[in-house]
């Protein structure tokens, strides 16, 4: 047994391990972290595989970018401690119709592998390795043949960028709109004062209607900022 | 590694697209700085623009095989390109016409609704260039996220966040299947080019027909629901109903045509020598039973809504059979040119009759922005006699009665099946415009033989000149559609090389 196999076996159960905690991890945080250590382990692989640099981007991007910008979101949410919907009757079917199909799966691609279907891989020699997968190489093929796809993603995310600020900051109040807003709360604190004046001399009565009236719009004001 | 020169990416002929997503970045830029008395100048650069770009795309027009391909053959240049750019500068600048003023009387006036529908409309256009399923599908994110983002303008309304998460749901799904599709094309035909696929497929070097078929199923699925057409228009109703109504008017149009340009650039590009039955390509059948499916339920189903922004969703699917019908036309070898062109032809006029439709819409909608309902239209003839005048026009042009752009289209679209030999096809075609004219006209009698409240709106100046526009447009194509018939009837399509 080479040392490539043995490395391929240890990697691939530490992976298969992560990926069975993230499933039945009860907590959010402990799947998030379940899940890079999966992913990491497929960096691993692909640097089995001579493409150092998509084991690098696998790292950078999924186990680190994209699992931070998830760990945020669970955070935010508050939601560490997930109900995993087991007890919700309408979606109890799914865990074993996944369990099924992830069976059939398994079974389907070890026949293929088996009866030969699937060719079994060349080792890569040390050509291949310098030619394939490397940074320069990927490089080359992004900004020659695929330029145009490369840029048109640039747009594209400028176009969620925006989206995203659309979508999640408040309008800005305008000068305009600010300046009537001011306008409003000015006229409203007047008929206060002059409820509270007109209260104050009426006897037995308090202000505590007027003071209502007061605390309903004061929120209304800051909220755009 | 060899590097491509500039005359090898031969920019200038890529510049109506990509120049108009530079120039949205210009727009964006600008419309950070600018105090609210100054926010016109959204409007004039984005019209600016528009208007600039569409003088320079007439240039684009039969150009030299030579320059016809542009960033090594990502990019194809030529008439078929230069038409749908030409479809989509018009929809782009009557959306932004559309948009100025009622996104300020209803309080969402947000700067950056302009150049996120530049960027869409760019999107729009690049999946009509497309000459690699790469671009197409970047090309189709480009089209969709502005349009999610737009629909979702009027938050925290809970339709119109409504609108905008299912939009963006169930198309982040149909993008899935359309990159499912074309992986699958890939792995049979080991190449995303789309001459190259052409050429493989017709030598036969293809690794497995089954793979190459379900990857074209799962491509034709995900351009479907970009087009909304049965069984993939679920979401349509409802994200037009609670999308700004000017969005509204731009997405059922703009996303239609990019939808149709990638569906007839892919399926006719590169896949026309799918082995079918006799001379027809193997995806003919698929496509005119979607065609026919769609006819039917759009048509059928409008009839029963009140809200005219779901009445126009459903007439939009409608809509998307009719041009569904030229696509399956184009199936047949001998018919091919001509459905392209018919198709293209009915692209145009449907963009001037909906986004006439849609900027009356947007006019008689209340400043409270609740979904204007067909009773709205009561007595507008009364009140608003030249609003009512373009709107019956651009109800008799959907519907498909002369002097209009609709009738001119719809004959050229049932001429194509016909001459494909699907008179089945066309004559469902017929039926169901005869079954659409009692959705589409209930309007006009609304508007000229009921009573209404007899109070006239404010005149709305730029939306105006869109109606206007529009009108002259669908009438013009109405009238004299050899203007326009010459330049698409220019639009071939062909795969690269021999």
């Amino acid at each position: 047994m080479g040392l490539e196999t043995f490395l391929f076996i240890i990697v691939g159960a530490v992976a298969v391990a992560a990926a069975a905690g993230m499933l039945f991890s009860k907590s959010g945080i402990h799947s998030a972290l379940f899940l890079v250590l999966n992913l990491a382990c497929v960096a691993v692989f692909y640097l089995m595989l001579s493409a150092p640099f998509m084991a690098m981007v696998q790292i950078t991007v999924y186990a680190g970018a994209i699992m931070v910008l998830f760990l945020f979101v669970i955070m935010l949410l508050g939601s560490e401690r997930i109900d995993l919907g087991l007890t919700d009757r309408r979606l109890g079917f799914q865990t074993p119709a996944a369990f099924a199909l992830a069976v059939l799966f398994i079974v389907v691609v070890a026949a293929a592998v088996l009866t030969g279907q699937i060719p079994a891989p060349q080792p890569v020699n040390d050509v291949q390795a310098t030619t394939h997968g490397g940074p320069g190489e990927v490089g080359a093929v992004l900004y020659t043949r695929y330029l145009l796809p490369f840029e048109m993603v640039a747009v594209l995310l400028l176009a969620a960028t925006i989206g995203a600020v659309v979508l999640a900051r408040d309008v800005i109040p305008t000068k305009r709109s600010q300046r009537a807003q001011m306008g409003r709360i000015r006229e409203l604190r007047q008929m206060i004062t002059t409820i509270e004046t007109e209260a104050a001399s009426a006897p037995g009565a308090d202000g505590e209607g007027a003071e209502e009236e007061a605390a309903a719009p004061a929120p209304a004001a800051p909220a755009g900022e | 590694m060899e590097l491509p020169t500039l005359q090898d990416l031969n920019l200038a002929v890529t510049l109506p697209s990509m120049g108009l997503a530079l120039w949205a970045c210009v727009v964006l830029a600008v419309g950070l700085f600018l105090p609210e008395r100054r926010r016109h100048w959204n409007l004039v650069l984005s019209l600016g623009g528009i208007v600039a770009l569409f003088l320079y795309n007439l240039t684009l027009f039969d150009l030299p095989a030579d320059r016809q391909s542009a960033f090594l053959g990502m990019y194809r240049a030529d008439n078929f390109t230069a038409f749908v750019n030409l479809i989509a500068l018009v929809t782009a600048f009557f959306g932004v016409l559309m948009a100025y003023e009622y996104l300020k009387r209803t309080h969402i006036d947000r700067g950056e609704y302009y150049p996120l529908l530049l960027i869409s409309t760019s999107g729009a256009m690049l999946m009509g260039a497309s000459g690699d399923l790469a671009v197409l599908f970047v090309a189709l994110e480009l089209l969709s996220i502005p349009l999610y983002i737009m629909s979702g303008l009027r938050r925290p309304n809970a339709a119109s966040e409504e609108s905008a998460l299912k939009y963006f749901l169930l198309g982040a799904f149909s993008s899935a299947f359309l990159v499912y599709g074309v992986a699958l094309v890939y792995g049979a035909a080991g190449s995303t080019d789309l001459s190259e696929i052409f050429h493989r497929v017709n030598a036969g070097l293809i690794l497995d027909q089954g793979l190459l078929l379900a990857g074209a199923g799962l491509m034709l699925v995900g351009l479907g629901f970009k087009v909304a057409a049965v069984p993939f228009h679920m979401w349509t109703p409802d994200v037009y109903q609670g999308a700004p109504t000017a969005v509204t008017g731009y997405m059922s149009v703009g996303a239609k045509l990019g939808g149709f340009a990638g569906l007839l650039r892919v399926f006719i590009v590169a896949l026309p020598a799918v082995s079918g039955a006799g001379d027809a390509t193997g995806w003919q059948d698929t496509i005119a039973l979607i065609a026919a499916l769609t006819m039917i339920l759009g048509n059928v189903v409008a009839i029963a809504q009140r809200d005219v922004k779901r009445m126009l969703g459903y007439s939009s699917i409608a809509h998307a059979g009719y041009i569904l019908m030229g696509a399956a036309a184009a199936g047949s070898p001998d018919v091919r040119d001509f459905a392209v062109s018919a198709s293209l032809f009915y692209l145009l006029a449907y963009a001037f009759t909906n986004l006439g439709a849609f900027a009356v819409t947007v006019a008689i909608e209340k400043d409270d922005a609740t979904n204007p309902q067909l009773d709205d239209f009561n007595g507008l003839s009364k009140t608003r006699p030249v609003l009512a005048l373009a709107m019956a026009l651009f109800m008799l042009s959907l519907t498909g009665i002369p002097p209009t752009a609709g009738v001119v289209g719809k004959f050229f679209l049932f001429q194509a099946a016909v001459n494909a030999g699907m008179v089945w096809l066309a004559l469902i075609g017929v039926i169901t415009s005869v079954v659409s004219a009692f959705y589409y006209l209930r309007i006009v009698v609304n508007m000229y033989l009921r009573e209404g409240p007899g109070e006239a709106q404010a005149q709305r100046s730029f939306l105006g000149v869109a109606v206007g526009l529009a009108a002259v447009g669908t009438f013009v194509l109405g009238v004299a559609p050899v203007l326009f018939l010459d330049l698409a009837q220019r639009a071939v399509l062909v795969a690269l090389g021999g």
